[in-house]
């Protein structure tokens, strides 16, 4: 321990400094103040809250998808229709395709948003912990699905990418007609590994959603006693909905119900 | 040489002995308070307290306690709640009841004024801690609700669940962490105190021990307070924390500050009772249980029905029976050793017989199970998580044990020892309880001292060394003093004999348990007196402490404690011994009336034995502070 | 009884650890978990091995320095339950127990486990506090608390800083222990004033050291105070209320 002067101490460095560490001494002045809503994504809170929105944002656009989808149960024609009406949705008010580009542009955002802070909060979690634990864990409230988070995601993703060259861009191998959906669709999934794919991708989403849209209402602080069972419900609904919806499609493909 | 001791205490009627003295005292200008630094020892609610408020007044602070976080100071343990009297019951409390109740309480061995003054801040703490937060319980009209506790006729006992003390010391901690942001306030977490540096007969600083580094160094300041709780522990098992222990005060003492009634300790009737012989330490079952619980143990010898299937009348509820007035709520003192006849007699129950019922069938008929659980809930379930019995079903088993002392360095009514500069507060001084402490009043004292005494006193002291500096930490004094530390950390690693620390702590608390607990003879003490010395010997000639004194050594930290156990212990059996009569928690079986109640000798004894230090083993010199009694009439304590 | 312990042995911050296999041939049920812990350590020292340096205080489950991640669980299998209050009769005779220290960045282990929690304080430091210098406060019935307010700020100011929350969660956040200390004090009508500094201040404080929460709920399970995860939403809600307020406006609830 080295010597101090009396000087030291009034400037206030006494044993004190030296044992900083374990001492609490004062609250390091915080960096100069940024835009807050820069400060605000800054936050691991914030970051939260902004992909429980761009969450919810995603939630909306997989149900509103699958239930467009389920119009192949009514023929081509029907399904088909549905497509153009999306291109002319807004008309004659706003031109052609220009409310589905809002629509495509307000999605793309929000899903990089989403991965974005996906990403900077798994970093910040494992600098959290360098040491990992020696021995077994075992877990008592974490389920499967919220352990996967990160892995249900990548898995999202990456079909996302596979599913806009297959049934958007038509670069997915098979025969394509733009503005053809249904026989895109039936043509894609006839392919047996195709078909798998997509089983397997939407399971994952379901187990995705199965926490997340629980979770969401935590990051948003939507918490009452009066609803909060309800908010497992919900989740667990939205998940299986979007499960049965969307596999059965490449299942029925299969199983030739659509042809 | 110590002259006469003088208490300072003001003239003048006791009600305005406070605003008399404050309004006489030297003050320190706003501009000229943060050239003073002040060393707080301890971060219960009396160091928390007073470090506070210390820096909020802008005085210079560093605090320095050997736990880990400042809110872990075992004031945290109180489970019970904390006395004011602020009458919100409307049933006839005051201050000057409080008062009252509080000397009468401590069986005639306090000091009034200091006594009066507590009574009187008592009702400012309540106020305090509610706009810090303190969450106390509160009644369906959102105002503050109370119970009643022991000792006393009217309810003004404020808790907050079980957690009372938790929930204070937060309160405190919370302030003190505000001036550490603030920087006021420096905190030391895991440093140990291990002597006081004095010069000039002025208490100048402290020499620490880095507890993970193992480092000695110093801390100079202008004045050193020390709030370092009470040396229950001596006794090995109590319900202390298992860190709790006598090294800040006893090294004061060995530096010259007068040691006062260190035979006063208190034993608490509702414990549980130990369980097997790996017991670490007891734990307490707040005394507001007494509020709704039911004491009594079977009436026919060996009575071996389960004690639902007993019938009424064949229990004794002796509490009941003896003191009608009072009945289960009598002072602890009182209800401890009526226990402990049952259990002599051989009434006592459980596997071990040793132990009485505290039953609340009663009560849960009365009031509804829902009820109990509202008030008790934590204690309940802390009951079942260390006998498996569920209390709810059978009556607790409880049995006193040593809890708190009232004893400890003596200080005058500004809380100052007879060593300039150097102050105590809280359990660690002697000030307020007298030969026996009521139920919530130690939070209370604690909290006093730091938020509303201290604050005020030591400015009268500072004010004296305007433009003096601290002594600077490589002045001659604090090189010796270190090296006096350092020395003993040596000694200690350098025995290696046979034996463990936690061995030579069990053997003494035996002694002091078996002969100076709560029942005390000639016989008994001087068997102790002659025990402890040799005990002493073999511990320096044959302790083992292994490990190295460059990193955390936890069994370095408890040797060095029990040590000082092993000397202070003597001097509380000799003050023992000394005091014939029986007061309070100090309980002489040569003194007592035909009904087995204490018999005080006012005559001879009614003073405060202060104790000067002569070396280890040697005869230490008795200083008496006189008590005078101009407001409460002595009598002997009856709650029949 | 007979149980196996596999403790983690580690002699300083910067050396290596390792895991300890002890034998506990004959221990009772009846005995609490760090008694036995007492009783090897006094084996050890017969034997001339250093003793295990294990935090511990009151043995009440209320000061918060015990420590131990028993069989991969904080505090133990016991819902509700400090390592102290924890008992051997919740064990089967025969078993085999690992103990290890807390882990994560913010808790820099000491010595074998004991691990520095001071991070904790610092948090509290940066906001977890009212501010009612000595002296300064009204009579105490003058401010109302509804019963069910108080009993609300009473479940989170139960919190005895024991890390537990830190040390179960998979992301090492410490949402759990800054919720309880925020909404102790920004439920009750006292610390409206500062509520939304507070609440940016703890939480801007608490990610310089900690993970992130994404409500896995383990905290919850290991809390010995059962302290609620509902407590880390009502923080995330007044966190970003407190983003997007209107400062001049604070004087509105909610
Ligand atoms: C189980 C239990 C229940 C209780 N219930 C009640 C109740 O209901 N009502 C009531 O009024 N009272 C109660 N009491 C009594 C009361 O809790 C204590 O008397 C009071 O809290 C003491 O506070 P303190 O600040 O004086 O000391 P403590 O709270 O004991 O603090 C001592 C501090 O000093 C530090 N320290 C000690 N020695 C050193 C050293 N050498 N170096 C550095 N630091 C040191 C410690 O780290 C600690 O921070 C209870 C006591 C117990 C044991
Ligand atoms: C349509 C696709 C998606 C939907 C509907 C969706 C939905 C959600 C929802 C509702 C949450 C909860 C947010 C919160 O708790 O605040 C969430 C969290 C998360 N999402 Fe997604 N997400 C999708 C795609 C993705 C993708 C592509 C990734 C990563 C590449 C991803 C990674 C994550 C992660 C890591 C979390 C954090 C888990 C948590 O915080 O609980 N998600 N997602
Ligand atoms: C098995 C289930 C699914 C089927 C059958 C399906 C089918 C389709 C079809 C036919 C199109 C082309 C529409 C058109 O070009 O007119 C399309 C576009 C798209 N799908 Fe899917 N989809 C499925 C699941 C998903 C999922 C889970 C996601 C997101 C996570 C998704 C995201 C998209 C996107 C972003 C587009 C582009 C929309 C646009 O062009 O604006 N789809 N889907
Ligand atoms: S919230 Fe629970 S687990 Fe976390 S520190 Fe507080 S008491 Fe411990
Ligand atoms: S376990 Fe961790 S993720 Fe959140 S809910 Fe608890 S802090
Ligand atoms: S030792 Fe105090 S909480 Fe466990």
């Amino acid at each position: 321990m080295p010597e101090l002067t009396t000087e030291d101490q009034r400037a206030g460095a006494d044993a004190a400094s030296i044992l900083e560490k374990d001492t609490g001494a004062p609250i390091v002045a915080p960096p100069r103040k940024r835009p807050w809503i820069v400060e605000f994504y800054g936050s691991g809170v914030g970051k939260k809250w902004v992909m429980a929105v761009t969450g919810i944002i995603l939630l909306g656009y997989v149900l509103a998808h699958m239930i467009g989808n389920l119009k192949v149960y009514l023929g081509p024609e029907e399904i088909n229709r549905y497509g153009d009406w999306l291109r002319t949705l807004g008309e004659p008010a706003a031109p052609r395709t220009v409310v589905l580009w809002l629509m495509r542009t307000t999605l793309i955002v929000a899903f990089v948003l989403h991965i974005h802070s996906a990403y900077s909060l798994t970093r910040m979690n494992q600098r959290a912990r360098p040491v990992k634990y020696q021995g077994p864990r075992d877990y008592v409230a974490a389920n499967y699905a919220s352990r996967t988070m990160r892995w249900t995601g990548v898995i999202i993703g990456l079909f996302v990418i596979f599913h806009l060259m297959d049934l958007t861009w038509g670069a997915g191998g098979a025969k394509f007609h733009r503005g053809d959906p249904y026989q895109n669709m039936l043509r894609s999934f006839e392919r047996v590994p195709v078909a798998v794919v997509y089983v397997i991708a939407n399971l994952a989403l379901a187990l995705h959603i199965y926490h997340g849209a629980w979770s969401m209402f935590q990051s948003l602080g939507w918490n009452n006693p009066r609803f909060n069972a309800w908010r497992r419900y919900f989740a667990t609904a939205f998940a299986v909905i979007i499960a049965i919806g969307n596999v059965s499609f490449p299942v029925m493909v299969q199983a030739a119900v659509i042809h | 040489m110590i002259g006469s001791l003088d208490a300072r205490i003001p003239s003048g009627p006791i009600e305005e002995n406070w605003d008399i003295h404050r309004f006489e005292m030297k003050l320190v200008a706003p501009h000229n308070k943060r050239k003073f630094h002040v060393l707080i020892v301890g971060s219960g609610l009396a160091g928390a307290s007073a470090a506070a408020t210390l820096g909020e007044l802008g005085y210079q602070v560093t605090l320095v306690t050997f736990h880990d976080s400042p809110r872990r100071a075992h004031s945290i343990a109180a489970q019970g709640g904390i006395n004011a009297a602020k009458n919100y019951k409307n049933d006839g409390d005051s201050v000057y009841r409080l008062f009252y109740d509080t000397v009468k309480g401590g069986d005639y061995r306090s000091r009034e004024a200091n006594v009066y003054r507590l009574a009187e801040v008592s009702v400012d703490i309540i106020d305090q801690c509610t706009a810090q937060g303190v969450p106390f319980a509160r009644e369906y009209g959102g105002l503050l609700d109370n119970r009643s506790f022991g000792g006393a006729q009217v309810s003004r006992t404020f808790y907050a669940r079980g957690q009372t003390g938790q929930q204070l010391l937060l309160g405190a901690y919370q302030a003190l962490e505000r001036q550490v942001r603030l920087g006021t306030v420096k905190v030391l977490n895991r440093v140990e105190m291990l002597d006081l540096v004095l010069k000039d007969g002025r208490a100048v600083g402290i020499v620490c021990r880095d507890l993970l580094r193992g480092s000695v160094f110093s801390l100079s300041g202008h004045a050193v307070v020390l709030a370092t709780g009470g040396y229950a522990n001596a006794f090995f098992l109590s319900t202390n924390a298992m860190n709790s222990n006598v090294t800040a005060a006893w090294r004061a003492h060995r530096r010259g500050a007068l040691f006062a009634n260190p035979c006063f300790t208190q034993i608490h009737p509702t414990c549980i009772p130990a369980g097997d012989e790996f017991q670490s330490k007891l734990t307490l079952m707040s005394e507001s249980l007494r509020n709704d619980g039911r004491i009594w143990v079977p009436k026919n010898f060996g009575d071996e029905r389960p004690p639902a299937q007993i019938p009424p009348e064949d229990r004794d509820y002796f509490l009941e029976r003896r003191y009608p007035a009072y009945g289960n709520l009598v002072p602890r003192d009182v209800a401890s050793r009526a226990a402990k006849r049952e259990v002599d007699a051989g009434r006592g129950v459980g596997p071990l017989k040793n132990g009485v019922y505290l039953d609340f069938a009663d009560a849960i008929a009365r009031l509804g199970r829902h009820a109990i659980e509202e008030r008790y809930s934590n204690l309940f379930q802390m009951y079942e998580r260390i006998t498996g019995e569920d209390p709810y079903e059978m009556p607790m088993r409880i049995y006193p044990a040593v809890h708190y002392t009232m004893g400890g360095l003596w200080v005058d009514y500004n809380l100052m020892s007879n060593v300039p500069g150097l102050y105590v507060l809280g359990e660690a001084n002697f000030s307020d309880h007298g030969a026996n402490r009521l139920g919530a009043s130690a939070l209370m004292q604690g909290l006093a001292d730091g938020y509303f005494v201290l604050p005020y006193t030591i400015g009268d002291y500072l004010a004296g060394l305007l433009g003096t500096q601290p002594v600077p930490t490589n002045d001659a004094v604090f090189a010796e003093t270190e090296r006096a530390v350092d020395a003993q950390v040596r000694q200690l690693l350098s025995v290696n004999g046979s034996r463990s620390v936690d061995w030579f702590h069990r053997e003494l608390g035996k002694i002091l348990w078996d002969n100076c607990g709560m029942e005390r003879s000639a016989e008994t003490l001087s068997k102790a007196l002659a025990e402890i010395p040799p005990l002493r010997e073999e511990f320096h000639n044959d302790v083992r402490v292994l490990g190295d004194d460059e990193s955390m050594n936890q069994s370095l930290e408890r040797a060095g404690r029990v040590s000082d156990f092993l000397e202070f212990s003597e001097l509380m059996c000799r003050d023992a011994l000394h005091r014939e009569e029986s007061c309070g928690g100090h309980f002489r079986t040569e003194h007592q009336t035909e009904e087995g109640e204490a018999l005080r000798d006012d005559e001879h004894f009614s003073y405060v034995a202060a104790w000067e230090f002569n070396g280890v083993g040697a005869e230490p010199t008795l200083h008496q502070e006189p008590l005078q009694f101009d407001n409460v009439k002595l009598a002997q304590r009856s709650y029949k | 009884m007979h149980l196996q312990l596999r403790v983690w042995r580690q002699s300083g911050p910067r050396a290596e650890g390792r895991f300890e296999t002890y034998d506990m041939p004959d221990v009772v049920p009846d005995m609490s978990f760090l008694e036995m812990f007492d009783v090897l350590n006094e084996r050890l020292l017969e034997e001339g091995k250093e003793p295990i340096a294990f935090d511990h205080d009151c043995r009440e489950g209320i000061c918060g320095s015990c420590s131990m991640m028993i069989n991969g669980r904080a505090h133990g299998p016991e819902r509700g339950t400090a390592t102290c209050q924890l008992h051997l009769r919740k064990f089967r005779n025969g078993d085999k127990i690992v103990v290890e220290p807390w882990r994560a960045g913010a808790f820099p282990l000491i010595k074998d486990l004991s691990v520095d929690r001071s991070a904790l304080d610092r948090i509290v430091a940066a906001g977890g506090y009212i501010s009612a210098p000595t002296g300064s406060a009204p009579d105490a019935n003058l401010i109302l608390v509804p019963k069910p307010v108080a009993d609300a700020a009473m479940d989170a100011a139960a919190c005895i800083q024991c890390g537990a929350c830190v040390a179960a969660c998979p992301n090492s956040a410490a949402q759990l222990f800054t919720a309880a200390k925020v909404m102790h004090l920004n439920l009750l009508p006292q610390g409206q004033p500062e509520r939304w500094e507070r609440v940016t201040n703890m939480v801007d404080e608490m990610e310089r050291f900690f993970g992130s929460c994404t409500m896995h709920g383990e905290c919850e399970a290991a809390c010995p105070k059962d302290i609620s995860i509902d407590f880390i939403a009502l923080m995330n809600r007044d966190y970003v209320k407190a983003k997007f307020k209107n400062r001049q406006l604070e004087s509105q609830r909610g």
